[in-house]
């Protein structure tokens, strides 16, 4: 239990209450328990395999948890297709691969959730489109398609994309996984000034680097569990379980 | 930069000069094709003049002296040939045109329904397409036409529909309109209707647009499309006078018919075709990754607005190329038309007329020729609408 940030007054953001999850045989997810406070950021690590990508995807619903609670904003995932939908209407997810819609310009891209899901004028889309895509610094990019941009701006083209249906919660797969390291840093930029903003952030990264400056919380998993989980300030330069130093030490040189 | 413009190069011999090496093998070539081209002409011609023959194209306007059972355009026995010509022409492009519609809309819910997470549903389209595309069309024309159309029961034990459409082994028969009194007015009407509803259409767009509120335009324009010429039929009178068909004698008179040949080689050619088409687009869907369809769902887009707002568009360009060859099969497949006597192109044209004419080559030239045009057709336009479509990257 997260001993530093329980806060009993607030209903927390998100709750995992001894969630599992299967692939067939295999147990990806254990016992997982976790509870989120808005405008926490927590970063999510361990080895390739471990299911730290399958626990943030269960938060909406991109996959499926078969035992346990989760509840999100004050909703529960359940089989119920309302409350997934209002889930994914509050969370903004970004993923590894950018996942842009191809045949839609950066602005359209931007624009096509807020209209189809939110209902919103088209105007008025536009506008808070331009705002998140000034936000991500990319406001010139606005009439190009995805594949005419780098991967860096892609990333923040999607984040923009997320941003533009106001979520409460971000979601972040290893967003700077699959960039060039020149471009890594523009994107940790774009998620440092967003978690200055206040928003509630969930990460999977092995930029630990990041972790160390913007989490309040580091969440170690493998092997399906929650091994450790501390302040980033205990987590690097004290780290209880004999997992997590083996994992430190193999990614921090 | 002042480099080799000067310096002489180093020649080796002729023979392994690539430059060399290229024009000589082009003009070895040119010079075969031009010979055989030759060769072929002159022996024809030769032969043509041995045996008397005339050639060109002058027997197109003799008269033809047979009957042809289904004629879109006024067509009598001593019409040309050159008419007949038209009349094959356009039955072929009739079957064509029909089968590549409906083929395209069974092959696109069957394809999308082959996907569908709904057990039953996939394999039965599953079913579907691994039964028709793997039996011989001529075969499924045959069946259509022998052991369906012509066993249905003769013109006198028709089964009717309301007495107005009879189904026998003549064919379909259904009522056929001709205009009344009331015609141009009610035109008038419907003509006005459908502007309204584009300019609805448009209004509804635009407000949404505007403020996101989303009117029903589909379901508005079809209680317009319904409600407005019906309510002028009760007011004006039919503007129709319908030709109900009869049954005289042996056989029907007025009305319409679709002949039994048509419909068997339709509809073999459609759920034929179809299947392939289902394949395509089911493959142009399974090409779109599955992180789009997560990107969508994660922004809370519902699976029918993902299917059609960001898998289909994407979906689309790998659909259109494999499609086209499908359409084109398709056209080139009527001329099995010919199995069934159905009067199409290469059974009336390529048939008939060459058998009465003699005239070969003549007629063989054409035939393939309007199966050359329709086919390029088909090609360009599909090629013009992909080209649209295609993703911009770079």
């Amino acid at each position: 239990m997260s001993e530093a940030n329980k806060q009993p007054s607030a209903e927390p953001m998100i709750l995992m209450q001894g969630v599992h999850k299967w692939y067939g045989q295999f147990h990806v997810l254990k016992d997982i328990n976790l509870s989120v406070q808005a405008g926490e950021r927590i970063v999510l690590c361990g080895p390739s395999g471990s299911g730290k990508s399958t626990a943030i995807r269960c938060l909406n619903r991109l996959e499926e948890h078969q035992q346990g609670r989760i509840v999100v904003d004050g909703t529960e995932l359940t089989q119920d297709l309302k409350h997934i939908e209002a889930v994914r209407r509050e969370v903004g997810m970004v993923f590894q691969h950018f996942n842009l819609f191809p045949h839609l310009t950066v602005l359209q891209n931007c624009t096509l959730a807020p209209m189809w899901v939110r209902k919103m004028p088209k105007r008025q889309a536009e506008e808070i489109a331009m705002h998140f895509l000034e936000r991500v610094r990319i406001p010139e990019q606005a009439g190009k398609y995805p594949g005419q941009l780098s991967g860096g701006q892609q990333q923040r083209v999607a984040i923009a994309r997320a941003l533009c249906m106001k979520p409460k919660i971000m979601l972040f797969d290893e967003p700077t996984s699959a960039l060039d390291p020149e471009m890594v840093k523009e994107v940790l930029d774009t998620m440092v000034s967003l978690a200055e903003d206040g928003m509630t952030m969930l990460c999977v990264t092995h930029e630990m680097g990041f972790a160390r400056t913007v989490a309040n919380r580091v969440i170690f998993l493998d092997k399906g569990e929650i091994v450790e989980q501390a302040d980033p300030d205990t987590f690097f330069t004290n780290p209880q379980n004999e997992r997590t130093q083996l994992f430190l030490s193999q990614i921090l040189h | 930069m002042q480099t080799s413009a000067n310096v002489p190069r180093p020649r080796g011999s002729v023979w392994t000069d690539p430059q060399v090496r290229a024009w000589v093998f082009q003009i070895i070539a040119v010079i075969a094709v031009v010979a055989l081209g030759w060769y072929l002409f002159d022996n024809t011609q030769t032969n043509l003049e041995k045996r008397g023959i005339v050639s060109g194209f002058g027997f197109l306007g003799n008269s033809a002296g047979f009957g042809i059972a289904q004629h879109l355009i006024e067509y009598t026995e001593s019409d040309t040939y050159g008419r007949v010509f038209l009349v094959g022409l356009l039955n072929t492009l009739l079957v064509s045109f029909i089968g590549i519609v409906l083929a395209s809309i069974l092959g696109f819910i069957l394809g999308v329904a082959r996907l569908s997470p709904n057990w039953l549903i996939s394999k039965m389209a599953t079913v579907y397409i691994e039964t028709f595309r793997n039996i011989p069309p001529l075969l499924q024309i045959l069946f259509w036409y022998f052991a369906v159309f012509l066993t249905l029961p003769g013109p006198r034990d028709s089964l009717g529909i309301n007495d107005t459409f009879f189904l026998n082994s003549r064919g379909l028969y259904m009522p056929s309109p001709g205009p009344s009194e009331n015609f141009w007015p009610f035109a008038l009407v419907l003509l006005a209707t459908i502007a309204a509803i584009v300019v609805m259409g448009r209004w509804a767009k635009a407000r949404r647009e505007a403020t996101g509120q989303v009117f029903h335009a589909f379901w508005a324009s079809l209680a317009m499309i319904i409600l407005i010429p019906g309510l002028a039929v009760l007011i004006g009178g039919n503007p129709l006078v319908w030709s109900v068909p009869e049954l005289s004698g042996f056989n029907f008179r007025g009305g319409w018919v679709l002949i039994p040949e048509l419909m068997a080689l339709t509809l073999a050619l459609t759920i034929y075709t179809a299947a392939f088409i289902a394949e395509n687009v089911r493959s142009g869907i399974m090409a779109v990754s599955h992180g789009q369809t997560e990107a969508a769902r994660s922004l809370g887009l519902r699976p029918g607005n993902t299917l059609r707002l960001v898998i289909i568009p994407q979906a689309l360009r790998v659909i259109i190329p494999p499609l086209t060859s499908q359409y084109l099969n398709l056209a080139k497949n009527s001329s099995l038309a010919a199995g069934i006597g159905y009067p199409d192109m290469v059974s009336l044209f390529a048939g008939t007329v060459l058998n009465q004419t003699g005239q070969a080559i003549e007629v063989i030239a054409i035939t393939m020729s309007v199966y050359l045009a329709i086919s390029i057709s088909i090609s360009l336009l599909m090629n013009w609408y992909n080209k649209r479509i295609a993703l911009i990257e770079r």
